[in-house]
């Protein structure tokens, strides 16, 4: 089994593991970020760069560094590999750049995000993000869009990681939304006024890692932070009925499938990805419908969970207080308080 | 308004396109995409209605998205009708450095247009290019598949006289 | 008088003929390859010429080809990479539009070299005109049994196809050329794994430039040692470059490489000198993505060598006071020339292209060309000079495939050797108004 060592810490692999799966197995801080790689979705990953990371010694075969940093997530060890993640100045800087690039065209309205709480961008955001945006020129601009009776786009928010694309491809039958156009204009799209139909597609909810695709039956209902997530199940003809519930009182706000502490669906004992049909995520929204198993536990936590939804402020950045639409008071900020502005909603 | 009954290749076109597909192993047919759309475009009317790549996604079998991604990402493919001429400049260094920028000042004047626009009476339509292989003999700008280059005032002036009455809306040829 | 190789009958009345190329030698090279040589002998003949691909990067054919995976009862593929689109580039036009054959010959060598039965051309869409003298020349060939089953009875079986594009300069990057042969976007793949082993159709595969393609034919002429004999240490053979801008004669010249860039510019026999008698302020060597020198590091190395037209010569002293040979896109710029504003159109060229798979490519160029057009407005501070510097320095190596360098290499080096005009443009906005911006046409 190769040996590869991330940040001065060994771990021994098996063969075909990926630095970024690598990391994961020894977790921590030393785990990069990933935005668009989805352990569960074959071919995904490489795209957002978030996750690169420095390749110090190729291997002990070969030891010579690799000349430009790598994706993490689509670059496999070798035995004797030597990788340096949070632990080279450089390579963070280099993530920084990445992460602003990501910002640079992000709308920033997480007040008005259903994502807010558990975003992915958000929680990157925080860690890597600059005092300031550099980026003085108007932002790129889409209208949202509803694809489908449940399921809406706001295009903004898109870092187009391509997840949607891929659960798509290969956990439905027939393909109709893409990325159609190219560069700066290349946008998630069914092109023609089209619903993405089909028993799965609500899936492409719980693979964004950020808020453009989102539970229209969850619309403005709650913030995340104010609902309690309990694990429950159904005996569904479609899916393997394993939900995470989140409620507020005896009214369940939101189902979406039961998530792992990287923020991807879990697997069901048989080793599947527990992905859930769309009866179980838009329809079953009655407490009686489901078998409670008890409250879930949450590995993940984002910027906002992690401090009971308040921090001091100087742990936090200009950026990532726009983000959450607030207002410092005193030497405190609440999170992610932000009213929601109706003018503000589409 | 072609409806979508109406799109249908020729006879001579379908046996074309159908021979272009033996040109890959069996199974990879999608490969014929890209010359099929080109078809496509120069057949009905010099761009790509959404009702035309619905059908050329179903010659070719795939997924009607499959067609609206891939011919959206090239430059090529009009998903907007254009002019009954399609006059392309380009602006690239070298053609910047030989005085694109005047062919275009004078074309925009000449036709009352601005890049990106159409005429009115929908005969020319205007684009600025990006680089077109043409750098030694700038500044040039292509009209249909045709190449022209050297070009001066008095050869564009030339030129758009000539395509006052010729069609050259398809680079396919 | 520098050898030619390539184009020693470009001027020959209908040599796009196959008739007219057999009677001046065209196809006996393969004829004879066919007959008394193997497969294994073409290669080591390609790997002793020293030939690097011509397509940019100059990456050694003979060890590319050697890469190529060859696992029992899967197809190899050639694919010839005619995407020609960096500006500044046309040699591969020019060199097929005139001799289609060659090329032809040069893929059916290859292909035979590499066990190749199918081939495909895959040429810019907009060259639509050249793709069909291409598709002409193919047929004759097949006409003619130099193409087929059991090519002149030798067993050998190719069949050879053009594709066109449909305008991405992205698909001159050899994965996404294979993405959009397969009649998909053209997206780069993420590598490994590399075409040689996963390329067209998941097969092994060779992509190779028109030029380096082209090449095969003289080299097995003459022999491996012979062709490496031309130019001058490990830059072997002849290149063809692209001479455009301010210059007297601009057109494709076939050098000996290790010819000095001033006899290049200079001499009649090149580009003849400077336009209207003006002095020389920069070259672009090898197309956009090189970095732009000013006049006395294009003409000298840092050291005071000459500087000469091969890979070590012009790449000596690194980006810091060197450049690159790339695809031999020679671009000339007078001395009226604004550096900014060339630069500008390169900005927003490779801002048109970004396919938009990676961000910091995706967002990178739209932003580097947004604040260039603000310096070129007026707008501009001293401050967004250095932003423009960060910017592409978060750019270069963080993308997918090397577009994210092509576009970040040109901004740094401007930036590098122009940045007094950059702070001219800033400091002093109303000046900008008397800078000789763009040119005017000659009249």
């Amino acid at each position: 089994m190769p040996l590869v060592t991330i940040d001065d810490i060994p771990v021994e692999v098996p063969e075909g593991t990926t630095i970024l799966e690598a990391a994961r197995m020894i977790g921590g801080d030393i785990v990069p970020p990933a935005m668009c790689y989805y352990s569960k979705l074959k071919t995904s990953g490489g795209y957002c760069r978030t996750c690169i990371v420095k390749v110090e010694q190729g291997s002990a075969k070969d030891p010579r560094p690799m000349p430009k940093p790598v994706a993490s997530c689509r670059t496999t060890v070798m035995d004797g590999m030597v990788v340096r993640n949070i632990t080279s100045p450089e390579n963070l800087e280099a993530r920084a750049g990445v992460v602003e690039m990501l910002l640079i065209n992000h709308p920033l309205d997480c007040p008005v995000c259903d994502q807010a709480g558990e975003c992915h961008l958000q929680d990157l955001g925080y860690e890597h993000g600059k005092e300031e945006t550099r980026f003085e020129f108007p932002r790129r601009e889409f209208e949202p869009i509803d694809i489908g009776e449940n399921i809406k786009l706001h295009m903004n928010r898109c870092i187009l990681c391509y997840r949607c694309v891929k659960v798509a491809d290969q956990i439905t039958d027939g393909r109709c939304h893409g990325v159609v156009n190219r560069g700066e204009a290349a946008e998630i799209s069914t092109y023609i006024e089209k619903a993405i139909d089909n028993d799965f597609s609500g899936n492409v909810i719980d693979v964004c890692p950020v808020g453009a695709l989102t539970d229209r039956t969850f619309r403005f209902k709650s913030r995340v932070w104010y609902t309690k997530p309990v694990d429950a199940h159904r005996d569904c003809a479609k899916c393997c009925g394993k939900v995470r519930l989140w409620n507020q009182g005896e009214e369940v706000l939101r189902v979406t499938a039961r998530k792992d502490k990287w923020g991807e669906v879990e697997d069901t004992a048989d080793g599947s990805t527990a992905w859930i049909c769309n009866e179980c995520r838009f329809d079953k929204k009655h407490i009686n419908d489901w078998t409670i198993e008890g409250p879930s536990k949450i590995d993940r936590h984002s910027v906002i969970s992690a401090n009971h939804y308040e921090t001091t402020l100087r742990n936090i950045k200009a950026d990532t207080i726009k983000m959450m639409g607030s207002k410092p008071h005193g030497d405190k900020v609440t999170l992610g308080t932000g009213a929601l502005d109706p003018n503000n909603i589409h | 308004m072609i409806t979508s009954e109406q799109i249908a290749f020729s006879k001579e076109t379908l046996e074309l396109v159908q021979k272009m597909m033996l040109r890959y192993p069996e199974g990879k047919h999608k490969s014929a995409l890209i010359p099929v759309l080109h078809i496509a475009q120069a057949e009905f009317g010099g761009w790509l209605s959404a009702p035309v790549m619905d059908y050329v996604a179903s010659i070719l079998k795939i997924q009607p998205i499959e067609v609206y991604e891939v011919a959206s990402f090239y430059s090529m493919f009009n998903l907007q009708p254009v002019g009954k001429c399609l006059i392309e400049v380009c602006r690239t260094s070298s053609c910047w450095l030989c005085g694109a920028e005047d062919i275009i000042d004078h074309i925009e004047k000449k036709l009352d247009i601005k890049v990106g626009e159409t005429s009115k009476d929908g005969r020319f339509s205007l684009k600025a290019v990006e680089c077109l292989g043409s750098c030694g003999t700038a500044p040039m700008m292509q009209v249909g598949a045709d190449y022209h280059e050297n070009l001066t005032i008095d050869k564009v002036d030339e030129l758009l006289e000539k395509f006052k009455t010729e069609d050259k809306q398809s680079r396919y040829c | 008088m520098s050898k030619k190789l390539l184009l020693k009958n470009d001027h020959v009345p209908y040599i796009n003929k196959l008739s007219v190329y057999r009677e001046h030698g065209g196809y006996s090279v393969l004829e004879k390859t066919l007959k008394n040589t193997s497969p294994e002998n073409v290669l080591e003949e390609v790997k002793k010429s020293g030939l690097r691909g011509r397509g940019g990067a100059g990456f050694p054919t003979g060890l590319k080809w050697s890469f190529l995976a060859r696992p029992e009862g899967v197809p190899r593929y050639l694919v010839c990479n005619a995407d020609e689109s960096e500006p500044g580039t046309f040699k591969d036009r020019y060199l097929m539009e005139r001799i289609p054959h060659l090329l032809v010959e040069g893929m059916i060598l290859s292909s035979f070299a590499l066990g190749a039965n199918t081939s495909y051309i895959y040429i810019r869409g907009e060259y639509f005109y050249v793709a069909r003298i291409l598709e002409q020349a193919i047929e004759e060939a097949y006409a003619a049994g130099l193409l087929g089953k059991n090519i002149l009875g030798s067993g050998f079986n190719h069949d050879c196809y053009v594709q066109v594009g449909a305008g991405a300069y992205i698909c001159g990057e050899e994965t996404a050329l294979l993405e959009s042969l397969e009649g998909k976007r053209g997206n780069p793949r993420i590598k490994p794994p590399f075409p040689a082993v996963a390329g067209l159709y998941g097969c092994p595969t060779v992509v190779n430039n028109v030029e380096t393609i082209a090449a095969i034919v003289p080299i097995i002429e003459m022999g491996g040692e012979e062709y490496a004999k031309i130019g001058v240490g490990k830059s072997t053979g002849t290149k063809l470059i692209s001479a455009s801008g301010h210059i007297n004669n601009p057109g494709v010249y076939e050098i000996e490489l290790g010819v000095p860039v001033e006899e290049f510019i200079y001499s009649a026999q090149y580009c003849g000198g400077i336009r209207g008698g003006r002095k020389l302020k920069a070259v672009v060597a090898g197309g956009s993505s090189v970095p732009i020198l000013p006049t006395e590091l294009i003409l000298k190395t840092a050291n005071g060598e000459p500087r000469l037209m091969s890979y070590e010569s012009l790449g000596d002293g690194g980006f810091a006071t060197g450049t690159m040979l790339g695809s031999g896109g020679f671009i000339v710029m007078d001395e009226d020339t604004s550096i900014v504003k060339n630069l500008y159109t390169f900005a927003r060229f490779y801002h048109h292209e970004s396919c938009g798979q990676c961000s910091p490519c995706r967002e990178g160029t739209g932003w580097m060309e947004k604040i260039l057009h603000k310096i070129l407005e007026g707008h501009g501070t001293l401050k967004d000079i250095d932003l423009l510097w960060d910017i592409q320095s978060k750019i270069e190596g963080k993308t997918i495939c090397p577009l994210g360098e092509a576009a970040a290499w040109p901004v740094a080096a401007a930036i590098r050797h122009f940045r007094s005009e950059f702070e001219d443009y800033v400091t002093n906005p109303e000046s900008i108004k008397d800078i000789k911006h763009y040119y005017r046409l000659q009249n």
